[in-house]
């Protein structure tokens, strides 16, 4: 990548954008900006905004409030359009037209798209290209709504939780088609409630929490900075006694047990076992992802 | 976008429409085959076989309605409605297609439908049933026939926009069926009592009805520009419907997608 004013380097951004359903906050002066050449991951808990964000990058939401801008144009201008596809989270095209069918349309919107053959190889399609969309299974549907998505040979791809429903198999052959779109100098934005696939794809991760960013950095930092652990146990302690403790994010009460998240297990662990010689029923496993952003919320306050 | 791409993606999504239905079997055989059906039964079997020809040729006008009618509403009204649920046509959107070539397609898919319908039917009543027309009925009859389908696809777009999904085929049916019996498409509306002829006023299939029964000089004696004013009249507010609800659909159909 050349060094330049920034301007260069950014094709998409989204700039104090705050957005509203009725009551709802969806985003809350959200700042996003999209980089030449990288997959952006976007990563936060379901309902966090992604969904949001990305549809007012492709322009399908207006945008309320702050501002919005892809190569810079408007969202959904038409020399937007043509430069960039998108992998929505819908439930189906139709189930009666085959995949060739299916590609055969979408190259037909685009000025330049790429040959339908090419399409199915990357996609992995080609002994399925007479298919019907109705008969493939969860993971050959992602499969075409990704060749879809690359039809018009797009600069910039969208994908919106793309592996969503998936199981393992499927996604980690998703992962390694979306790898091959770095290599050929597309920028991509991935949206996922999933880490692992952050880690995975994502040269740079902004996480957005409740509309909000809350961490923006490549896929290590944000790890290290969620590297908590829960600590479970049923103790006569109580959560405000363990609260002040050196690393400790968060404690409460579930059920019978004391739930401590920390970034220093080894010391409280000592701590607890210290105080109370009755405890029992102790576990130490990493936190899951909600708690992981509980950790970075935190951080941010 | 070139003049030339333009017609290119207006054709494909024409074609593939129309290729779409015919792989559908809830949809094609219906629609297709019903108005045959129903035509052969109640005219050609039952009609007044040879003795006169009044009852198959009245029929082949208002069996036309109900076989341009039924396509033009399902396709546009359920289809609509079900591509909005899955997400096509949120999908679509994000593409360069223009709008008008989403809603060419339904319009000709109709269209096509129809025409294979009514061309069935003159084809039955010609050399089935025995009748006679001009060579110009025969022509008037089919174009206001297939002038029908503006109409009545406007209905369907409007109830399209305002039903929900998998609720729009049952709207479809509540809107198709009564319309049908009551406009006189199954039997003539002058069997009817004064007060479901008075209903009848109101509905499109009606006063399209009545059009293709003045070709064969068999309607109930209103002005054309009655039925012609009617239908436009009708038309224009199923598109103001539609572009009403498409407007308040936005904000909803997002928040449930969030």
């Amino acid at each position: 990548m050349q060094a330049g004013p920034q301007q260069d380097h950014t094709l998409a951004s989204l700039s104090r954008v705050t957005h509203r359903y009725g009551p709802v906050v969806a985003l809350d002066g959200l700042d996003l900006e999209v980089r030449r050449g990288e997959v952006l991951g976007v990563l936060g808990p379901n309902g966090a905004g992604k969904t949001t964000a990305i549809s007012l990058l492709l322009g399908s939401l207006g945008v309320q409030e702050g501002a919005a801008s892809v190569f810079g144009c408007a969202p959904g201008a038409p020399e937007v359009r043509v430069r960039r596809g998108a992998m929505l989270q819908i439930s189906g095209i139709s189930a009666n037209l085959t995949v060739r069918e299916h590609i055969e349309l979408f190259r037909a919107y685009y000025p330049a798209p790429l040959p339908a053959a090419r399409l199915l190889a990357m996609a992995g399609l080609e002994d399925l290209a007479q298919r019907r969309y109705g008969k493939l299974s969860g993971g050959q549907k992602q499969r075409v709504m990704f060749a879809l998505a690359l039809a018009g040979d797009p600069e910039l791809l969208f994908l919106d939780e793309p592996t969503t429903g998936l199981d393992v198999d499927a996604r980690h052959r998703l992962w390694s088609e979306i790898r091959g779109l770095r290599e050929s100098g597309r920028t991509t934005v991935l949206t996922t409630h999933n880490l692992d696939e952050a880690d995975a794809l994502a040269d740079r991760v902004v996480v957005i929490h409740n509309g909000r960013r809350i961490a923006e950095g490549t896929p290590a930092e944000i790890k290290s900075r969620t590297a908590g652990r829960l600590v479970r146990c049923v103790t006569r302690i109580r959560p405000d006694e363990v609260a002040g403790l050196p690393g400790v994010v968060e404690a409460r009460t579930r059920g019978r047990h004391l739930e401590t998240l920390t970034t220093q297990p080894e010391d409280l662990v000592r701590e607890l076992l210290a105080r109370d010689e009755a405890l029992a029923d102790l576990t130490v496993v990493a936190a899951g992802l909600e708690d992981a952003f509980l950790a970075l919320t935190r951080d941010t306050k | 976008m070139t003049l030339g791409r333009r017609f290119r993606i207006y054709l494909l999504e024409a074609r593939f429409q129309i290729v779409e239905a015919l792989r559908e079997p809830m949809f094609a055989i219906p629609t297709l085959t019903f108005p045959l059906i129903f035509y052969l039964f109640f005219s050609v079997i039952m009609g007044t076989r040879g003795v006169s020809l009044t009852v198959p040729t009245y029929a082949l006008a208002t069996y036309g309605v109900f076989g341009v009618l039924g396509p033009a509403i399902f396709g546009f009204g359920a289809g609509l409605a079900n591509e909005r649920d899955t997400g096509v046509l949120l999908l679509k959107q994000t593409t360069p297609m223009p709008a008008g070539a989403y809603l060419f397609a339904k319009v000709m898919a109709a269209l096509i439908f129809g025409a294979v319908v009514v061309a069935a039917l003159f084809l039955m009543a010609a050399h089935m049933a025995g009748v006679a027309l001009h060579r110009w009925q025969w022509f008037a009859l089919a174009g206001v026939l297939l002038a029908g389908v503006i109409p009545f696809c406007a209905l369907g777009l409007a109830i399209g926009v305002w039903a929900k999904g998998r609720s729009a085929v049952a709207v479809v049916n509540l809107v198709f069926l009564p319309m049908a019996m009551l406009s006189g498409l199954w039997l003539p509306i002058f069997m009817f009592p004064d007060v479901m002829q008075d209903i009848a006023l109101a509905l499109p299939a009606y006063h399209h009805a009545q059009l293709a029964l003045k070709v064969i000089a068999m309607d109930a004696g209103q002005p054309v520009q009655v039925h012609f004013a009617v239908l436009m009249a009708e038309t224009l507010v199923f598109l103001a419907l539609a572009t009403l609800g498409f407007r308040r659909a936005d904000s909803f159909s997002m928040r449930r997608s969030r």
